[in-house]
């Protein structure tokens, strides 16, 4: 396992990092063209009433303050109010936050159920019948996008076909399972797409691999060879690809809750842009950077935890 | 009185790729291993050296195909199916491969890489296990043996990890080793080391050993027996004392000629022109024919038997005589 | 001299390049697919069976027959011949969300790669920022704060995609430094600017075109979902991803509407990634 130290050297690399990515998300409602006080104001507001909400915003204190400010109250759990829905946007954003997580973690499944088995396939007879089969079948699939497979699924399996619901959400796990099925294949479609790319090189290359020949020279069942020695060392690199698609996982769950009509965190951002709704814009860009930070990090406790070598330092 | 067989080779055939036109790595191979003996195996890379090897042991499946006899103890291992073929694998006849960097799994302990093999072919309890794990890095020269089972192959040195490939490929005391340039890969000052340790532990084991190698002087160093190697064919072997002090095949003696041997300083060595055939363009006759320096017509087309000499030697040639007249002319010349 | 100037690509060598390029199916389909889709772009009026916005009351939601082979829509208008009508929008979001990208990503890349220092490491914590973000995520956010539109989705996927053209770049650039004809560069006096651009990033530049190529892709897929969402083109410009939103209505009653136009994003998509794998495969340095 990783030390405690090394986990702890990682987390303080962060700091920095998304001290960043803090700026960039002040700076971004701030600083581009477009007042967001005008923006978020009726059409018909008064000049006063536009000073009345830049003020309530604190946007008419000097940049430095604000950004402090912001941090602060950031630090504090308090990510200000959403103004469609008229609550603080934390509170908001945490009701809606496990379905987007749920889903996320669906589709990762699903897709490594997919394209793990035709992964090793593919790799078994490299450049057979089977393998171009499959890589030309998800050659196609990485060049849909998740909304185009959202709606493909959902006029063949959930309208034609009756197989699934169209939209919305469970009550319970397996009701959640059953529900959000179409929306959560939507997305593993297309990250298995990208699991099966990397994962059948390395398993070609890991095959092939002095290590693995001494392991079978050594007598060793074709089970422990297969999964000690080729699928661990296979693994890595695919850990690495996996958690670094996290944003793509991501950029689809929003996509997708769209398409499904998914009461997550992506269709929540969407709703809040289409509303001008600026802290819950700034909160939940927050909230998947605190997502996607997250993952990282788990990722390279995997990784460590998987290659010795990547322990020191 | 000599030493029964435990390894019989005969015709051993070994091909990749296609079935209508294959590609040859290995072509009617046939030599023994007596117990306790050890035999060098010698040839350039590509001659199909360590391809006879895994072919021994059957790990050249599924992408190669293997023909042929290879009997161990009386049993044609070719024959048996992977489960059988497991059991004699790593227990019986074990192997240790020329690039300790890559041949460990990185990503496992060394007590770990032990232990499976003694999980595969003892009975050993875990504890036993353990213990059998520190014997045997300890028999192969590694300090603090017991506390270095936890340690992973990159906090080993290259030679170290020679040493820790070694002790698991003899966790199961195997009668017979098959390494595979076991020293070409480290540092000179290392092989040296590595070869002795191979040597005195085959001695106290009383383990036979096939040693590929294409250094003629590991060879003159550790071999009973050799077997020259080219284009995936035999075409000389003896004793060892008899084969370099005697060379017969021109290919064996261009080698032994460009070795430097008791000779003066800034005397220039033999070189075998050309590079070896590509496996998809070797010759119907002799493999050696388009570098050989007395190759006639004949070579090209017929392919030279493996014929006995006297001494239980034998070689496989068209024109010993002229081979014989060229070299000893080259070295009247010196 | 000679150890410094460049193997510049002489005619014989693009002529020995192109054909082993032609003799590979990959950039063979992906090249046709291409040359197809700009002509499609180029020439809308000329391919395009029906005018794509002529309503046909007479021929409202049919489904994909021999007239229509894409079916029509809620107005009758021919959907083949709008989805043609589209190409030239996607082809340009496929060209203009890239190629500032390109040319922002590659000259810093070489530059923070050729010095290092201080500029380099700020460099990689604005990365690590800047991919902290899911890239549709921060794009929205741009977007949202820019408004929707063409020119505005541009400059939103290039202020967040360029940092992976100069992630890129930078790597190649260094591992080129490290070369002899770099220090030989050196020696002899010439310029960093004449060093870094003459000479290193022609050397570097390989991979980036590569992902170039996929990234033209991704930026259909990305576009097309801008616009299917809302914040990409606005109708009524034809756009794919617009042209599917448009059908989503009538996903029950006319699919066609909205699963045809998908068919263009993909063929295109896919010609893209062809080629782009393609050109890996060719220009990869040969040898194990």
């Amino acid at each position: 396992m990783p030390s405690l130290s090394y986990l702890l050297a990682r987390l303080v690399q962060i700091i920095p990092t998304f001290l960043l990515v803090m700026v960039f998300i002040f700076l971004i409602v701030r600083l581009l063209p477009g007042d967001p006080a005008i923006a978020m104001a009726e059409a018909k507001a008064t000049d006063a009433q536009i000073e009345q909400i830049r003020r309530n915003l604190g946007l008419d204190q000097p940049l430095p303050v604000q950004f402090v400010v912001f941090v602060k109250n950031t630090l504090t759990g308090d990510l200000g109010r959403s103004i469609m829905l008229k609550a603080p946007v934390t509170e908001v954003i945490l009701a809606r936050l496990p379905t987007t997580i749920f889903l996320a973690l669906y589709s990762v499944v699903l897709a490594i159920c997919l394209a793990g088995p035709l992964a090793f396939l593919a790799a078994a007879r490299a450049n057979g019948a089977a393998d171009i089969a499959i890589r030309s079948v998800f050659q196609v699939g990485l060049s849909m996008p998740v909304f185009y497979i959202g709606l493909l699924l959902l006029t063949v399996l959930a309208a034609k076909l009756r197989l699934f619901p169209v939209g919305g959400y469970g009550t319970s796990f397996l009701d959640n399972l059953y529900h959000l099925i179409l929306p959560a294949l939507s997305v593993a479609l297309y990250t298995s797409a990208i699991i099966l790319r990397n994962l059948r090189a390395s398993l070609i290359e890991v095959l092939d691999a002095d290590y693995v020949q001494f392991a079978r020279a050594k007598g060793l069942s074709p089970r422990i060879v297969m999964t000690r020695h080729v699928l661990r060392n296979a693994m890595v690199s695919t850990v690495t690809l996996l958690g670094l698609s996290i944003g793509n996982l991501m950029s689809g769950t929003l996509v997708t809750e769209t398409v499904f009509a998914v009461p997550g965190v992506g269709r929540l951002m969407l709703e809040a842009i289409f509303a001008r709704d600026y802290p819950l814009i700034q909160g939940l860009t927050l909230t998947f950077a605190v997502l996607v930070s997250v993952v990282f990090l788990l990722t390279d406790v995997v990784q460590s935890w998987l290659d010795p070598r990547l322990r020191q330092s | 009185m000599e030493k029964p067989v435990v390894l019989a080779v005969r015709d051993l055939r070994t091909e990749f790729g296609p079935a209508a036109h294959p590609l040859v790595a290995v072509d009617g191979v046939s030599f023994e291993v007596r117990e306790g003996e050890i035999l060098g195996l010698v040839g350039e890379s590509g001659s199909g050296k360590s391809i006879t090897l895994r072919s021994i042991l059957g790990i050249v499946q599924p992408r190669g195909r293997v023909f042929g006899q290879i009997l161990w103890k009386g049993r044609d291992l070719a024959a048996l199916d992977e489960t059988r073929l497991r059991a004699v694998r790593g227990r019986e006849i074990a192997m240790i491969f020329q690039e300790p960097m890559s041949s460990l799994n990185p990503l496992l302990t060394v007590g770990l890489q032990i232990e499976e093999n003694l999980l595969a072919h003892t009975d050993l309890d875990a504890r036993a296990r353990k213990a059998r794990a520190v014997e045997l890095l300890d028999m192969v020269g590694i300090p603090a043996a017991r506390s270095r089972l936890g340690d992973y192959p990159h906090e080993f040195s290259g030679g170290m990890r020679q040493r820790v490939m070694i002790a698991i490929a003899l966790a199961s005391n195997p009668r017979l080793l098959l390494a595979d340039e076991p020293t070409t890969a480290l540092d000179v000052t290392i092989q040296d080391q590595i070869l002795r340790l191979i040597q005195s532990l085959a001695e106290e084991l009383g383990m036979a050993m096939i040693l590929v190698t294409h250094d003629m002087a590991v060879v003159a160093e550790t071999c009973d027996r050799v077997a020259v190697m080219y284009g995936g064919r035999l075409c000389e072997t003896g004793e060892t004392a008899a084969v370099i002090g005697d060379a017969r095949h021109p290919y064996t003696l261009g080698l032994l000629r460009s070795i430097p041997r008791d000779v003066p300083p800034r005397t220039p060595l033999y070189s075998i022109p050309g590079a070896p055939p590509a496996l998809s363009a070797m010759p119907a006759g002799c493999a050696f024919t388009a570098r050989c320096p007395v190759a006639g017509s004949d070579c090209r087309d017929a392919r030279p038997p493996l014929a006995a000499l006297s001494g239980g030697r034998h070689v496989a040639c068209h024109r010993l005589p002229e081979a014989a007249a060229f070299f000893s002319a080259r070295e009247a010349a010196r | 001299m000679s150890a410094v100037t460049l193997p510049a690509a002489r005619p014989s060598r693009l002529k020995a390049f192109l054909a082993r390029a032609f003799a590979k199916p990959a950039f063979v389909t992906g090249f046709a697919i291409l040359v197809l889709s700009l002509a499609l772009a180029l020439f809308p009026g000329v391919l395009a069976p029906y005018d794509p916005l002529a309503f046909d009351l007479d021929a409202i939601q049919q489904g994909p027959s021999l007239a229509h082979l894409f079916g029509t829509d809620n107005f009758g208008r021919d959907m083949l011949s709008r989805v043609i009508w589209a190409y030239s929008v996607d082809m340009q979001m496929a060209f203009f969300a890239t190629v500032f990208a390109l040319l922002i990503g590659v000259t810093t890349g070489a530059i923070v790669g050729y010095y290092g220092g201080i500029a380099d490491m700020i460099f990689g914590r604005c990365v690590d920022a800047i991919i902290t973000f899911p890239f549709l995520v921060l794009v929205i956010a741009i977007v949202a704060v820019l408004g929707p539109g063409l020119v505005n989705m541009y400059v939103a996927i290039t202020a967040v995609n360029w940092v992976y053209y100069a992630r890129l770049t930078r790597a190649e650039i260094m591992a080129q430094k490290a070369n002899d004809y770099a220090a030989a560069g050196r020696v002899l006096g010439y310029s960093d600017t004449r060093i870094i651009f003459r000479h290193l990033l022609p050397n570097a530049i390989s991979p980036v075109i590569v992902y170039w190529m996929t990234d033209m892709a991704l930026a259909i897929l990305l576009g097309s979902s801008l616009g299917y969402l809302g914040l990409g083109a606005q109708p009524p410009a034809a756009e794919w991803g617009v042209l599917i939103a448009e059908g989503r209505n009538f996903l029950m009653t006319a699919w066609w509407m909205s699963l045809t136009p998908g068919i263009a994003i993909v063929v295109t998509g896919l010609g893209f990634s062809l080629l782009g794998d393609a050109l890996a495969d060719l220009l990869r340095p040969k040898g194990r």
